[in-house]
């Protein structure tokens, strides 16, 4: 605290001697080698860890004559700019903080918090506008986040929705995707070449990071977005199918159908399907409930599909 | 980051953050600043020895700390909090932007506005939100009627479909609050008809009209923790076992599951438990010959019976 201080007040470099000769703390005999080393190991210790919490330490030298390093902080550089936030402002700041479940994220949201408060904002952390949103955590978003700033790859056993047993893959993350609920990881995939979208609940294991640091740039302008919900495809309807529902029957289906009439006891429906095997799974779903009259590839889909359970069951 | 570390961010916060709100109560700050007011007093005591160089009187940091309330007098420079990490304005500036971009969740253009003032204040550290995208879907008409009952605390009228019991029902309902959980948006209201808290799928509310009568909600009712999941299975539920082979894998992931079993050759085995066996029936009669019912026997005949006497519609000619 008191080097921050120090560092703050002064406008000329301080070298590391007159530090030690000015702050509580640093106090040594600097011709006694043991104890000089020993202030060099604390000092150096102290500035990486303002550094860590991104405290801009300025290297530079007083004069040209210097030789010594010395050091200083530039205000303009160390604070928070101004920053006034209406009411409702800081009730949506005060919501998106309790966004997150992730560690990582919810550890980095409520300093901010701390450190807006310390700005002069008022954050009432009750606020809701309404809403309360959640965002699931899940432990290798923070592997991810700090291996994408670190710029290393990662390693990880992966089951995709079509492997029998885990493969092990190589990715140099570009970010990471919160989508309908689930977390991705999007980046180069090394050993494919390519660009590719992990599912993270789809990992087995941890997310360990491998390699050196610096190891990659990722691209300026990708869309993780885009990267991960394309796996949807294209969501035309082109087809109609024509059903019998038993009165008080299927709600579900109803939902999305057209009423078409009655006859012979039975509600008449209309249903819009783009893939018949999707839909006879659906149908076949209401059992006797549901009858198919037409076209005849959803008909047949549904009748294959009614006899596969009834073989299977015997 | 150590414990050192973390009490350094939290001493440079307190200063100007004290220095803000002259006279403020111990208890009220430590609050703000996610401290017990034990720790708080602490670090109070400890910023008596920290100041300026020369470490005199007046060099010190000073303030007027009493049982109650404490006014910082001398900062020694320490005016400002320190700007965001690239972490700090990430996370905010990420949440902030995926509110905005849900539809309906317009509040005046409030979300907008702090982005916009918390991305100028956050500088460069801002840059780096691009790494992580939250996108959180609902359908903005229905969450337009939904928040304006809860703002305006009205009770609603909702034709609401119950996939468990496959039924559309109407139903007069209190509202509590709008939940935005894993992706999907939930109404909380008290039931009138069942007489207990319910969260409705805002994509399964076919209907939803705002009633000129107060939303009145019993004291206490709602307000649970989400954040282990909407869906709490009740332990007196009937459990189901079932064997997918891959192609149903998705079940495991899609459906809450008490457990799930990967066996060699790529089947696999979950348990889930369900208030309505006719649920269970439906879905298995639609995964085919992707799934073998283990558990309980009554479904898999259930199951059975339902394709044949299904099958009796079909006149043997078709395939």
């Amino acid at each position: 605290m008191n080097l921050v201080i120090c560092l703050l007040s002064t406008r000329r470099f301080l070298s590391a001697a007159q530090i030690a000769r000015t702050v509580p703390g640093y106090e040594h005999d600097e011709e006694d080698p043991r104890e000089h080393e020993a202030f060099q190991r604390m000092f150096e210790r102290d500035k990486a860890e303002l550094r860590e919490l991104g405290v801009p330490v300025e290297t530079g030298t007083a004069s040209v004559f210097d030789t010594e390093p010395g050091y200083r902080i530039a205000e303009r550089d160390y604070a928070l700019p101004d920053i006034h936030l209406e009411p409702d402002e800081a009730a949506a700041v005060g919501l998106a903080a309790r966004l997150w479940q992730s560690a990582g994220l919810a550890s980095a949201a409520s300093s901010a918090l701390v450190k807006l408060r310390a700005a002069g904002v008022e954050v009432d952390p009750h606020t809701t506008l309404g809403v309360e949103p959640v965002v699931s955590g899940e432990p290798a978003v923070d592997v991810l986040l700090a291996a994408r700033r670190a710029r290393r790859a990662v390693r990880f056993a992966y089951r995709g929705s079509g492997d029998d047993a885990p493969v092990t893959r190589n990715l140099q993350p570009w970010g990471v995707v919160s989508w309908r609920g689930r977390w991705y990881a999007v980046g180069h995939d090394t050993d494919r070449g390519a660009q590719r979208s992990f599912r993270l609940s789809r990992v087995v294991g941890a997310v360990k990071p491998v390699g050196r640091p610096e190891a990659y740039d990722p691209p300026a302008d990708v869309d993780l977005l885009a990267a991960v919900a394309t796996f949807e495809g294209e969501r035309e309807e082109r087809g109609e199918a024509t059903v019998r529902v038993r009165p008080g029957a299927a709600a579900g289906l109803r939902r999305g159908a057209a009423a078409a009439g009655a006859e012979e006891g039975w509600d008449v429906l209309t249903v819009r399907y783009r893939d018949p095997d999707a839909l006879a799974r659906r149908l076949a779903g209401y059992g006797p409930d549901v009858v198919v009259t037409g076209p005849p590839e959803v008909r047949d889909a549904v009748v294959r599909h009614l006899r596969a359970v009834a073989e299977m069951a015997r | 980051m150590s414990g050192g570390t973390d009490r350094l961010a939290r001493l440079l916060a307190v200063v100007p953050y004290l220095l803000a709100r002259p006279g403020v109560r111990v208890a009220d700050a430590a609050a703000d600043l996610g401290v017990t007011e034990a720790q708080l007093r602490d670090d109070l005591q400890l910023l008596f020895l920290c100041g300026l160089p020369g470490y005199g009187p007046g060099d010190l940091i000073d303030m007027v700390l009493d049982e109650e309330t404490v006014t910082i007098t001398f900062d020694a420079g320490i005016s400002r909090p320190l700007r965001l990490t690239a972490d700090e304005a990430l996370a905010l500036v990420v949440a902030l932007r995926a509110l905005a971009e849900v539809p309906g969740m317009s509040s005046g253009g409030a979300l907008e506005r702090a982005l916009a003032k918390l991305e100028s204040a956050a500088g460069d550290a801002a840059a780096e939100a691009g790494q992580v995208s939250v996108r959180m879907d609902a359908d903005g008409d229905r969450l337009a009627i939904v928040r304006g009952a809860v703002d305006r605390g009205r009770a609603l009228r909702l034709t609401y479909y119950t996939a468990a019991r496959d039924a559309t029902t109407e139903r007069v309902v209190d509202p509590i609050r709008v939940l935005l959980v894993e992706g999907r948006t939930y109404l909380e209201a008290w039931c009138r008809g069942t007489e207990a808290v319910r969260r409705f799928r805002l994509d399964r509310i076919d209907a939803a009209t705002e009633l000129d009568e107060p939303s009145a909600p019993p004291a206490g009712a709602g307000g649970g923790d989400v954040t282990g999941g909407i869906f709490q299975a009740e332990p007196d539920y009937p459990s189901v076992r079932l064997r997918l082979a891959r192609s149903a894998r998705w079940v495991a992931e899609y459906y809450p599951c008490e457990s799930v079993e990967e066996l060699p050759g790529g089947d696999t085995v979950v348990t889930l438990r369900t208030a309505d066996l006719g649920w269970a029936r439906r879905l298995v009669l639609g995964l085919g010959a992707d799934v073998r019912v283990l558990d309980p026997p009554d479904l898999a005949e259930a199951v059975r019976s339902s394709a044949e006497s299904a099958l009796k519609y079909y006149p043997e000619r078709s395939i």
